[in-house]
């Protein structure tokens, strides 16, 4: 894997993260925004609860006949004249990326949002070669500016401020005059919007992901609100979709299925602005449209998911909801989980793509609230899987001698009673001793983590059991 | 050495425990692929005539886009002038061939008219939808010379005309129809679901029209 | 197997599953919990009990786990409900000792039957033994947190506000975000302990904006948690498990306070 992580830093990026008040208050931003938005468009819609069984089953569905599925696609989209490729990984997909490029003569690739493309690092590979790709999303535009990666998989650019971004357009877009205004966020839309218009006529080349794949009529799927996905897709004389090979579907109704709950959860729209049906290229008599369409197909480690407890988090359509809900990225935000994919979708699975021994923090800094869980549209149970690694570490010996240690004499008292009582009695004395005074300290040993943000309760002192049988003991007989 | 594609079906069936052949996978497949069945259909857009028309009317305004009714296609353009002026707009059109939107009294108006796909530079466009779905006041449209999809993201201003009789009350619907003009299995080279002019959150979260499509979407309904 | 909701006993042998936290740092909540459920008419008992194997499960070592679970069913299968003071360990039984056995038909089906015959206190309270109101006095107004495993896994979050609803004297204020983590989370709160930190700071600054002085939930780790962080950023705000509430048992002095730091 060539994308590089610093998901093993987890903790110090996270503490990084904790201590940044910008990216404190753009995080604020998600917590808001988000969820009341797909709160109300769930709300509004009686049969979304029976959408979400539906989007589960029939992604269930398809896995299980993956291999005829794609066979299907495959050869709707050659009779459509598009080409399909496959790619076992990383390296091959680039590899093919590059060819094609290089065979249509491109400078310039425009590039529609796409979270496979920043998985196979593809950006760098292009430039390396020559080739400059220009992220069109507005969001990516302004990361790759940056030279960041997403640090959410639909708002890539969520932790930033308007103040960042005008100085990053400032920065870049040194022909424009250096006095012009972009105090407010519609001044930097339009500015963005004029700089990439002419990037979208100049271009050679389109690359956009794919939401879905369907294998009754060999059609890639798109979805954006901002237009900049079509603008990639239609302008340039080749389009190349990038797409993993979970994201096939069976039909034009099994999709329909799909895009009810996509918006929904993701930003809260009834439906994004732009989905768009593409199929092979341009027909004879069309006045617009590319010339060549291609299809590569990555695997990248999803075909050793199958069959595995992993399986479930296959289903992923990527709206975003569990980044949305959950507390911990609330907290630290994206790029604190250290490669592409962040928050409970991306903890579970970050350690399938790049190794346990590698992303071991990304599931273990979990909760387990579960509410990622409560709003994924496909019902992924995401802390189940996140609690598969946490097991898969522990066989392994990942897990963190001093949590081991500790388990394992929690365990050894917890699994012989009569030692249970005794050592609980004494230790709950003392302690309800020492703390009888003020009642909690303010440091413990063996707790530092604990009381460096609060103190620690003291107990009662005598336990429930030594009560109950002191008070209890004949009448329970 | 074997090729990626063979090694990907490989280890997809290696990871399902099946070898591909199987009769029942095979025919559960392309039973699913023949009937395509429907899943769950919202109750919303289930309702007909009048009530449909107002639904798709409701539904598209949310998703910020105006609407307006016409009674014949022969009023279309007097209404698209009329919007034009409005909004302070250049009386300058792009449209593609659609023969539904040729037959209209052009000459009538100052419009100036123009015709094929967009090079990016022109303000006002005009497109005929395929159809259009109630349930969300959402626009079908299918690329071809008649329509060409440039038109419907590069001007900033983007007119789209409906028939009331294509407001159909779900997706679903519309796929019926494509499949009975382009048969079972094919599909126009694009279709574009579209729903409310463009816009971008990306900024702060804040709501801006007009990110790379465009800042407006005009509907205009025919009731003939 | 019958449904045992359909058949209940005239008097339902109850087995308290008190739970570790409360059994060490607590025990008035048990004894709140008894209190609650005799008035209710069950018959109570504690037989001596360790841990469900929670903090195992949820730090990947299924083997400790899969021990204590087995004790667990022994100790507890002989009682007509099984019946905890918390949320995270009743659905420790309820849906994850099953899942904790897929691979053993015998001992999946002993899970299956405790699982089906476990429940949260508030939930027994009112889902099945059909308790609407409790005899209670508590003079002021409280906030509730909903703790995440009794909110998602079990469904607890009409069931505690029907009851204090029925508390002479108490008013139920809710704050924002009332379903959203504390952040403790088990071993979490030691192990991501920033992180943690931030997550209670937040949940916190929610408590306090709704100006309640007293803060209730049902399940200790989260009120430890909140208290603690409540003491050490010098909240004057009263921490108590629901059920101390509900069984007007408030003697004991509140979480983290010293036995002379009583309310009045």
């Amino acid at each position: 894997m060539t994308v590089h992580t610093t998901s093993p830093q987890f903790k110090q990026n996270a503490a990084r993260a904790l201590h940044d008040p910008q990216l404190q208050k753009a995080l604020n931003n998600v917590k808001q925004g988000f969820i009341d938005k797909r709160r109300a468009a769930a709300d509004k819609l009686p049969e979304f609860e029976a959408l979400r069984d539906s989007a589960r089953d029939i992604k269930n569905h398809t896995l299980e006949h993956l291999d005829l599925y794609l066979e299907a696609y495959e050869e709707k989209v050659k009779a459509s004249g598009g080409h399909v490729h496959f790619a076992r990984n990383a390296d091959e997909a680039r590899e093919i990326i590059l060819k094609i490029c290089r065979d249509a003569g491109a400078k310039t690739v425009t590039k529609g949002k796409s979270m496979i493309s920043e998985e196979i690092g593809i950006n760098h590979h292009l430039e390396a070669n020559g080739i400059r790709p220009v992220e069109t999303d507005l969001g990516e535009y302004i990361i790759q500016l940056r030279n960041e990666m997403p640090s959410h998989i639909i708002a890539p650019a969520v932790h930033l401020n308007a103040s960042q971004v005008e100085q990053d357009f400032r920065r870049v877009h040194t022909h424009l005059d250096a006095k012009r205004d972009l105090s407010e966020p519609v001044q930097l839309l339009s500015e963005a919007r004029a700089v990439l218009r002419e990037r979208f006529l100049a271009a050679d080349v389109g690359i956009t992901g794919a939401n879905f794949l369907v294998a009754e009529t060999g059609t890639s799927i798109i979805v954006t609100n901002e237009g900049n996905g079509d603008l990639t897709q239609i302008l340039p004389r080749t389009h190349i979709v990038l797409a993993s090979i979970e994201k096939l579907v069976p039909t034009l109704e099994d999709v329909s299925q799909l895009l009810r709950v996509l918006a929904r959860s993701a930003t809260g729209q009834e439906m994004s602005v732009y989905t768009t049906f593409s199929t092979g290229p341009r027909r004879s008599g069309d006045a617009d449209g590319p010339e060549n369409y291609h299809v590569v197909l990555i695997d990248n480690g999803r075909s050793a998911m199958l069959g595995t407890s992993f399986e479930e988090m296959l289903r992923c359509i990527r709206c975003g909801a569990c980044m949305n809900h959950c507390p911990v990225y609330h907290a630290v935000g994206g790029h604190a989980y250290g490669w592409v994919y962040p928050g409970p979708m991306g903890a579970v699975l970050t350690p399938s793509l790049i190794g346990v021994d590698k992303a071991g923090h990304l599931p273990n800094a979990s909760t387990f609230c579960g509410r990622c869980e409560s709003v994924c549209p496909v019902r992924i149970p995401l802390p189940k899987l996140m609690r598969h690694w946490r097991e898969r570490e522990f066989e392994r010996h990942l897990t963190p001698a001093s949590v081991r240690s500790g388990l394992g004499l929690w365990g050894f008292v917890a699994k012989r009673p009569a030692l249970y009582r005794l050592a609980t009695r004494a230790a709950m004395a003392t302690l309800g001793f020492a703390g009888r005074q003020r009642g909690r300290f303010s440091w413990l040993p063996l707790a530092k983590g604990w009381t460096k943000y609060r103190d620690f309760p003291a107990p009662q002192g005598e336990t429930f059991q030594a009560r109950w049988k002191r008070e209890r003991n004949g009448r329970a007989a | 050495m074997t090729s990626a594609r063979d090694d990907i079906f490989a280890n997809i069936r290696r990871s399902l425990g099946v070898k591909g052949n199987e009769t029942i996978r095979n025919q559960i497949v392309q039973d699913r692929l023949e009937r395509a069945p429907r899943g769950v259909i919202p109750a919303r857009g289930q309702v007909s005539g009048e009530e449909r028309i107002a639904l798709f009317k409701t539904m598209a305004e949310a998703s910020l886009a105006t609407v307006t009714e016409v009674a014949s296609a022969m009023e279309v353009p007097q209404s698209i002038a009329l919007f034009l002026r409005n909004h302070n707009l250049p009386a300058s059109l792009r449209m593609g061939d659609d023969p539904r939107l040729k037959v209209m009294p052009w000459s009538e108006t100052t419009l100036e008219v123009s015709h094929g796909p967009s090079e990016g530079r022109d303000l006002n466009a005009v497109s005929h939808a395929f159809g259009a779905v109630a349930e969300t006041g959402t626009l079908a449209m299918i690329s071809g010379p008649e329509n060409p999809s440039t038109l419907n993201f590069l001007p900033d201003n983007h007119i789209i005309v409906v028939s009331a009789k294509d407001i159909a009350s779900d997706y679903e619907s519309v796929w019926n129809r494509v499949r009975f003009a382009y048969g079972k299995g094919s599909m126009p080279r694009t279709v574009n679901w579209i729903t409310g002019p463009s816009r971008s959150g990306d900024i702060e979260q804040t709501l801006l029209l007009g990110a790379h499509g465009p800042r407006r979407l005009h509907v205009i309904v025919v009731r003939e | 197997m019958s449904d045992l909701t359909m058949s209940r006993p005239e008097k339902p042998r109850v087995g308290l599953f008190v739970t570790c936290l409360v059994d060490l740092m607590r025990p008035s909540v048990g004894f709140a919990a008894v209190k609650l459920l005799e008035d209710a008419g069950c018959i109570v008992e504690a037989p001596v009990q360790t841990c469900c194997g929670q903090p195992a499960y949820n730090s990947g070592d299924r083997g400790t786990t899969r021990d204590l679970a087995q004790r667990m069913i022994e100790t507890f299968q002989g009682f007509d409900y099984v019946v905890a003071p918390s949320g995270s360990c009743a659905g420790m039984i309820k849906k994850h000792y099953p899942e904790l056995f897929e691979e053993d038909p015998n001992w999946r089906a002993k899970a299956d039957a405790l699982a089906v015959k476990t429940y949260e206190l508030t939930s027994f309270l009112v889902d099945v033994l059909g308790v609407t109101q409790v005899d209670a006095s508590f003079e002021g107004a409280v906030t509730y947190h909903d703790s995440c495993s009794g909110l998602r896994e079990l469904g607890v979050k009409s069931q505690p506000r029907k009851l204090l609803a029925s508390v002479k004297g108490l008013t139920l204020v809710e704050m924002n975000d009332s379903d959203v983590c504390c952040g403790f989370g088990g071993t979490f709160a030691v192990k991501y302990s920033d992180i943690s930190g931030a997550i209670v700071d937040a949940k916190v600054k929610n408590i306090e904006a709704s100006h309640a002085p007293t803060l209730l939930a049902g399940d200790l780790g989260c009120l430890m948690n909140m208290a603690g962080k409540l003491s050490r950023d010098g909240k004057p705000i009263e921490v108590r498990h629901v059920a101390e509430i509900l069984a007007s048992m408030t003697d004991e002095p509140a979480i983290g306070l010293a036995k002379d730091a009583l309310r009045k």
